[in-house]
């Protein structure tokens, strides 16, 4: 077991994947000086200017020759500085690269990775800290992923880039400095399955990206007081890990979503729904409000998902009554 | 009927290959447009009729491993590149064995097998797709180039410049042609377009070209094989501006009265067809002969939308496929309970 920081961690799975696959390449702008964060320094001293490739700040070019790279035969790796800037390319991920290979009957996969920075970081206020998980998850033929610790970014990041899938790979900017444990052997993660970080009874936790090291602070605090949770990272949001929440919710008999992006119509509510119709029981969300991310300490910080207010949802959460009926819910 | 006094130096050979595939494409959209008002064609098309010079002459001159992306006016380019008539025929009915098996329709014809990467629904969409299709061959280094038609309206779009951008400054193997029928939908391009046009927009980023009379498929094809003979000597992506004009609609749904009667009767004059037509006749082939050539254009398209008129249906578990390997949803209907299913 080596420690290494989430972005070295990252920057060690695309070294490794483009060492044993010279179709993969990364093209993104600044990534020859070694992107804006620094998760792909050294990359173009070991791999050169061909694979990877600094890009005009074009995102929506950056995004289609990456579509109509994947097309042709290569695996591209997209890094799309912010994922804010993402938005330019819409068109490109949405209408292209998630579309090609069905409306085209099969015809071609599109296999390429867009690599987006999420979340609130350094007063970096409304145009660099969104979390738009839940816009991609939307869309049929995309795969999305969000690592939360240094071991699965290596994994997951491994994983996608060998998935014939367009991959919408969210990487929290929180996250870059967190060390922690990555296994020596090379493990590429399975899509599609959560990871539990603690076992419970008295309810489940889902969580994912950087609200999942909140979530875990809160079910410490939780613990404390004899409440015992049931704590799960998604880490992949499509697909989801449904039997995974569903056994553990079984189990607790309730449910509290907790992540960073906006509340409205975040992807919580997926997971909250399909659990309210699976099992009829009592769910929550935790999430941001519904206002831009503002600049200044103090007024951000009204918006960050904070382990009391996890730890406080899940007490209101057990004194409800777990019938679905119940005419006393809120 | 136009007259034409044939040049010296014709290629005859290369304009009655040209002559013909522009009559099967002229045919194909006769039929299509047929079928639409049958109500068997059941999504919008937009037809090319007027504009067949431009996707006979250059994608003739592409070979069969060269790329290509189209457009939503892509009958001609797809037909000119070698894709199965019948399998375009059938997809634009929405039957089983079409090119995607009836998931695209018109907008979304492919066929890989023939380099053809896709027609788009999104104007200009195409231009940063093919950059990359060509970014790909230069890392993999392979022998092709990849060419990339879109239309008039295209250049006034963010991808214009950020795709061409790129291909320029990566010198990749790509021929952007400008397919300038002189309407963005169905308002006049110059009334929305600044400067002096598409070529002078390239050549402001580098990327060298010619302009040509798109209803002239002989000058289509020699100014198409001049600039692929550059790109193929490595000197990078080069632009062509063909100037046509559409006869038809801009769907099958459009009277056209943004423009006068007069007009279209005037353009037709200009039909690439009849002018094609009318040099071969002064070539020496007699009225005997261009018929038999007609006939044999379009004897495989009739067949392949008779073929597809009688295809069956798609079944509707298809709806269910090629979405994606990670996560893809099961068929949730069985095909009893399917409504639209007749």
């Amino acid at each position: 077991m080596a420690q290494m920081s989430y972005l070295e961690a990252g920057r060690l799975a695309l070294a490794e994947e483009m060492r044993r696959d010279p179709r993969v390449w990364a093209l993104g702008e600044d990534l020859g000086r070694g992107g804006v964060f620094g998760q792909y320094r050294g990359l173009q001293e070991e791999f050169g200017p061909e694979r990877i490739v600094d890009a005009p700040i074009s995102e929506a070019a950056i995004m289609a020759v990456a579509v109509g790279a994947a097309m042709a035969g290569t695996r591209p790796v997209v890094e799309m500085r912010f994922s804010d800037f993402a938005l330019c390319a819409v068109d490109e991920l949405v209408n292209q690269a998630a579309k090609a290979r069905y409306m085209f009957g099969g015809q071609c996969r599109v296999p390429l990775v867009v690599r987006e920075p999420i979340g609130m970081w350094r007063s970096s206020a409304a145009q660099h800290s969104q979390s738009l998980e839940a816009w991609y998850v939307h869309i049929p033929g995309l795969v999305v992923l969000a690592p939360s610790t240094p071991a699965d970014n290596r994994a997951l990041l491994k994983a996608a880039i060998r998935c014939d899938d367009p991959v919408v790979y969210l990487e929290h900017k929180n996250l870059w400095p967190l060390r922690g444990e990555v296994p020596d052997a090379e493990e590429v993660a399975e899509i599609g399955r959560a990871r539990r970080l603690r076992f419970g009874e008295d309810l489940t936790i889902v969580s994912w990206s950087a609200t999942v090291h909140a979530a875990a602070d809160a079910a410490e605090a939780l613990a404390e007081e004899g409440i015992s949770v049931d704590l799960l990272d998604l880490r992949s949001l499509w697909p989801w890990d449904r039997e995974a929440v569903l056994e553990s919710v079984a189990r607790t008999g309730r449910l509290l979503v907790a992540h960073e992006a906006v509340r409205v119509a975040g992807f919580g509510a997926e997971v909250a729904a399909t659990v309210a119709e699976e099992l009829g029981v009592p769910v929550a969300r935790l999430g941001a409000p519904r206002v831009p991310v503002p600049y200044s300490p103090p007024l951000e910080a009204e918006l960050h998902v904070r382990p009391e207010a996890i730890a406080a949802a899940a007490r209101r959460l057990l004194e409800r009554r777990a019938t679905p009926c119940d005419p006393q819910r809120r | 009927m136009i007259e034409a006094e044939a040049p010296r130096d014709l290629d005859r050979a290369r304009l009655v290959t040209l002559f013909r595939v522009m009559v099967a494409i002229r045919r194909f959209e006769e039929l299509a447009l047929e079928a639409a008002r049958e109500g068997l064609v059941t999504g919008a098309i937009h037809p090319s009729i007027g504009q067949e010079a431009v996707a006979a002459g250059v994608c003739l001159e592409l070979r069969r491993e060269d790329y290509l992306l189209s457009t939503h006016r892509g009958h001609g380019h797809s037909l000119a590149k070698g894709a199965d008539p019948f399998a375009m025929a059938a997809e634009l009915m929405g039957r089983k064995g079409g090119t995607a098996n009836g998931k695209g329709g018109s907008m979304h014809i492919a066929d890989f097998s023939v380099g053809m990467l896709g027609a788009n629904g999104v104007v200009a969409a195409n231009i940063g797709i093919a950059a990359g299709a060509a970014h790909a061959v230069r890392l993999s280094g392979e022998d092709r180039v990849v060419c990339c038609i879109f239309g008039d309206g295209a250049v006034n779009r963010g991808p214009f410049l950020e795709g061409l951008n790129w291909a320029a400054i990566h010198r990749l193997p790509v021929l952007f042609v400008c397919e300038d029928n002189g309407f963005a939908a169905t308002t006049r391009t110059r009334a929305l377009t600044a400067g002096p046009g598409p070529l002078a927009r390239a050549r402001a980023l580098g990327i060298d070209g010619l302009e040509v009379d798109g209803n002239d498929a002989l000058a289509v094809s020699e100014a198409t094989r001049a600039l692929l003979a550059e790109i193929r000597g490595g000197n990078g992506p080069r632009f062509l501006h063909a100037k046509t004009y559409r006869l038809c609609g801009h769907t099958q749904a459009d009277a056209g009265t943004y423009r006068s009667a007069e007009e279209v009767e005037e353009q037709r004059k200009r039909c690439p067809i009849a002018r094609a037509r009318a040099l071969l006749r002064g070539a020496g082939l007699d009225e005997r002969a261009l018929s038999a050539l007609e006939e044999e254009a379009r004897a495989p398209i009739e067949a392949a939308f008779a073929a597809a008129r009688a295809a069956p249906w798609p079944e509707p578990e298809l709806a269910f496929t090629d979405v994606q390997d990670f996560g893809a949803e099961a068929p949730t209907r069985t095909p009893e309970s399917a409504p639209w299913r007749r």
